[in-house]
């Protein structure tokens, strides 16, 4: 069924205690694309991500991934559907050593990249399996993070800012990271405030506002909307 | 008569053999009870009554059903273990969002509730319970007597408290309940079930508290009464090491026994209160304990 | 990681009443004085002693747990503690009533000064379990030290006449002294909490670093609160100790401090009134108890884990929670 969406989210509402974080929002991922959730600071976009993976559990609506509803099922058994998760803050664990963080998520399915394959991407790795996870780099600690994922198998991976506080000459080496991934064919969707570096991999933007999904432009589109999306991320 | 620091020899060895068997059993429960904190943050109230339970479960195998020591050093704990599981799917997990204290306040009426169970039930007397045949005797060491079973609860604590050190920092399950001691939610978003991770480690923690029980079963006797003391003892342990560190438990809770050992020896009207003495000095001192970290 | 202990089971420890509610109060208050005057003719006068001095006890812990969030597990060495001192001082000092009781009460000051400056240096599950290790090094010391008559305690112990006047052997006597040990108890509690002192601890209960960021040296008003506590602790204890005639290792083992944690607990922490009806419970479960062949502590065990698992705002706070929605 190459038509249904591999992510699709409808409707969603999600909730931290009593506030009301998510109304209504909707929007779906093929296989095989990378896509962007643009927005403000609090705009929902972590949250959605969260909501996802089941970290945020009072939600209504559906998620639906290859078809599998997600809402209501037990926190972990959506990542054994193969979905990898890269949290903002990178939860590179400090108790843990490089090695021990990138063999931490159990594999899910067949089909995961190699421990040699991964380093081939993430050459800062190579030689640092004893050290602490925590006493990384932060460019460093977000290869880690990226990287735990592709070994699992999960072929959807939701990767929450990856360049958040990253120097330039970082970030470059992430986003050549991706478009590898990409190649390999690995479905991505990606919170970023950088919208630059968005644009140079992604296919399809959603922009998100106060909990919504206001708008969605194909990323060869992205010129002809600068102007509106100037409005909506108020840069 | 040959004698150190003017105490006969014989008697200054015999003490710190004693204190080593204490500290023995204050590390293996200081040992189950920093587990347990590191994953579920609760004081297990309950420990002391369950090294009990322990024992008792060692006897009433040996009574009712003629299973003798040491098919008791794995079925005890075992049943121990899975009373820890009930009790922690029934009770503790409806806890965790709380105030931590009422994870303590909940063991603590646990702890009451078998005490008290098996005091009425089998009276405050202690039951004997029999050396192992295999286990008889004891080695003249030249400067001492060294009795074959008090040896075996040495050697057998150490190899227990560092075979779970070695779980817990050299192995895979032990690195995701390192992991999930740190960030819960992020292991479980990885597809761990976490849950059911928290429920086994604190059946395996009590688990370690029936062990000991059973070790400790043909030297204290069997009494309803055992644990109630030890606990507080062994509160005071942790608090001296710091529950940071599972070697720091290990560490703490054999010196502190010595100690106690060499306070029977010297003087010995102190040797009760001595452990607590030191846990005045160390919060004096270095109040997240000798192997904690300030959180 | 102060308590939210409290924050999360009661809202407010002084009830917010408007000033319509204020007659109702202050009769309420006439009603129990009443009931309190009137109490030994139709009660056994020790068995009502025995509520009051457990209720003062009750009290003097929920000042620290229910209004500064500190749950002290070690409070009946000070309770215990100062039995011995005022039993002593009666029988072998041959003291005056109130001046051994104040000996009592100052001894558990002294002793609370020191535990809880050591306490007070480690939060939360630590505090808790500092404060029980200490308190059992006091047991410890009441099994061996000379004075405390070990596994028999101090017998015996002379009530005396209070202030040369009148002759606490009487039961009447004993009970309005009794009354009024604990109604002063009480108001102090009462003064305090309601005092900007008691403002801050509760400050310091639900977000200590707050209260260190507005300047307070949230260490200063936990030690006071310590002392406090401990003191009031004591001169329950030492009340008792007259009361009963007796100083016995049982006041200062740990299952004492878990009782009085229960007391509080059931009561309602951070309520006033709630630590003296669960003394009161749990007094008279106790006398109950000891007619039947029920064992004790697996009763009280069975209450502490009802009372966690399912209520855990305790009788006085469930029924002030209701009067507050039904308000509302």
């Amino acid at each position: 069924m190459p038509d249904t969406p591999m992510l699709e989210i409808a409707d969603l509402h999600a909730f931290y205690g009593e506030s009301h974080i998510l109304h209504g929002v909707g929007l779906e991922v093929r296989q095989g694309e990378v896509v962007t959730l643009l927005g403000r600071n609090g705009a929902g976009k972590t949250t959605t991500m969260r909501a996802v993976m089941g970290i945020v559990s009072k939600r209504t609506g559906s998620i639906r991934f290859r078809g599998t509803e997600l809402v209501g099922m037990a926190q972990h058994r959506v990542a054994r559907l193969g979905i990898g998760y890269v949290p903002e803050e990178r939860g590179i664990f400090s108790s843990l050593s490089v090695d021990e963080n990138l063999t931490l998520p159990p594999v899910v399915k067949p089909g995961g990249m190699t421990v040699a394959q991964i380093h081939e991407l993430f050459p800062n790795l190579v030689g640092r399996g004893s050290t602490q996870g925590t006493r990384l780099s932060g460019g460093e600690q977000q290869m880690l993070a990226v990287a735990r994922i592709l070994r699992t198998g999960a072929d959807l991976i939701l990767l929450d800012e990856p360049t958040e506080g990253l120097a330039p000459v970082i970030i470059e080496q992430i986003g050549r990271a991706i478009h590898a991934l990409k190649r390999r064919g690995f479905t991505i969707l990606m919170v970023e405030q950088n919208f630059r570096f968005a644009a140079t991999i992604a296919d399809r933007h959603y922009v998100m506002e106060e909990g919504h999904v206001v708008d969605m432009i194909p990323n060869d589109q992205l010129a002809a909307n600068s102007e509106k999306l100037h409005t909506y991320l108020g840069v | 008569m040959v004698t150190l620091f003017g105490i006969p020899t014989q008697a200054l060895f015999g003490q710190l053999l004693l204190g080593l068997i204490n500290g023995s059993f204050y590390a293996l429960l200081s040992l189950g009870l920093a587990v347990i904190f590191g994953m579920l943050n609760v004081i297990n109230f309950a420990h002391g009554a369950l090294y009990m339970v322990g024992a008792f479960a060692a006897w009433l195998l040996m009574q009712h059903f003629g299973i003798g020591y040491w098919p008791a050093l794995l079925l005890a704990p075992l049943l121990v273990g899975l009373f820890g599981v009930v009790l922690e799917k029934t009770m503790l997990s409806r806890l965790y969002k709380l105030d931590h204290l009422y994870g303590l306040l909940l063991t603590f009426g646990v702890a009451l509730i078998l005490e008290g169970a098996f005091r009425h039930w089998y009276g405050a007397s202690g039951q004997p319970y029999p050396i192992p045949d295999a286990l008889r005797g004891g080695q003249n060491l030249g400067f001492m007597f060294l009795p074959n079973y008090r040896g075996w609860v040495i050697v057998a604590s150490l190899i227990t408290c560092l075979g779970t050190w070695y779980a817990i920092e050299r192995t895979r399950l032990g690195a995701y309940l390192r992991a999930a001691t740190e960030n819960p939610t992020l292991v479980q978003a990885f597809g761990i079930n976490v849950p059911v991770m928290v429920t086994l480690t604190y059946g395996f923690g009590v688990a370690l508290a029936g062990l000991a029980g059973v070790l400790a079963a043909p030297i204290y006797q069997v009494n309803p009464l055992m644990g109630s003391n030890l606990i507080v003892v062994v509160f005071a342990v942790v608090v001296i090491g710091g529950m940071g560190s599972i070697l720091g438990a290990i560490v703490t809770g054999l010196g502190l026994g010595l100690l106690e050992g060499l306070a029977k020896v010297v003087y010995p009207e102190a040797s009760n209160i001595v452990v607590f003495v030191v846990m005045a000095i160390v919060l004096l001192i270095k109040p997240a304990g000798l192997f904690g970290r300030e959180r | 990681m102060t308590s939210k202990i409290s924050s999360a089971v009661l809202p407010a420890a002084a009830p917010h009443t408007a000033d319509r509610d204020r007659g109702t109060r202050i009769a309420l208050i006439l009603l129990g004085l009443g009931v309190a005057v009137a109490a030994p003719f139709l009660l056994y006068p020790v068995f009502v002693m025995k509520v009051l001095c457990f209720a003062l006890f009750a009290c003097a812990f929920n000042l620290l747990i229910g209004f500064a969030g500190l749950l002290s597990f070690g409070h009946a060495a000070f309770f215990g503690g100062a039995a011995y001192v005022t039993a002593h001082a009666a029988k072998v000092w041959g003291l005056e009533p109130a001046l051994s009781i104040l000996l009592g009460t100052a001894s558990a000051a002294l002793m609370g000064l020191v535990f809880g400056a050591l306490a007070i240096r480690r939060q939360g599950i630590y505090f808790a379990m500092i404060t029980l290790a200490l308190s059992q090094m006091v047991f410890f010391l009441a099994l061996q030290l000379p004075f405390t008559g070990g596994e028999d305690g101090i017998q015996g112990v002379p009530r005396g006449r209070l202030f040369g006047l009148f002759d606490l052997n009487q039961p009447l006597v004993m009970y309005y002294f009794v009354l009024a040990v604990f109604l002063a108890g009480f108001a102090l509690i009462w003064r305090t909490v309601h005092s900007p002192f008691g403002q801050v601890l509760k400050a310091i209960r639900e977000n200590e670093p707050r209260a260190v960021s507005l300047g307070y040296r949230t260490e200063r008003y936990k030690l006071l609160a310590f002392v406090l506590s401990a003191s009031l602790a004591g001169l329950a204890g030492g009340t008792k100790a007259l009361v009963f005639q007796l100083a016995s290792l049982t006041d200062v083992t740990w299952q004492m401090s878990g009782e009085v944690v229960l007391m509080t607990l059931l009561g309602g922490m951070g309520t006033l009134l709630g630590p003296v009806v669960g003394a009161g419970f749990v007094v008279a479960l106790g006398n109950y108890l000891a007619a039947t062949s029920l064992p004790v502590p697996v009763v009280i065990g069975a209450i502490f884990v009802v009372c966690v698992l399912l209520f855990r705002r305790g009788i006085v706070g469930e029924i002030a929670h209701h009067l507050r929605r039904r308000s509302t």
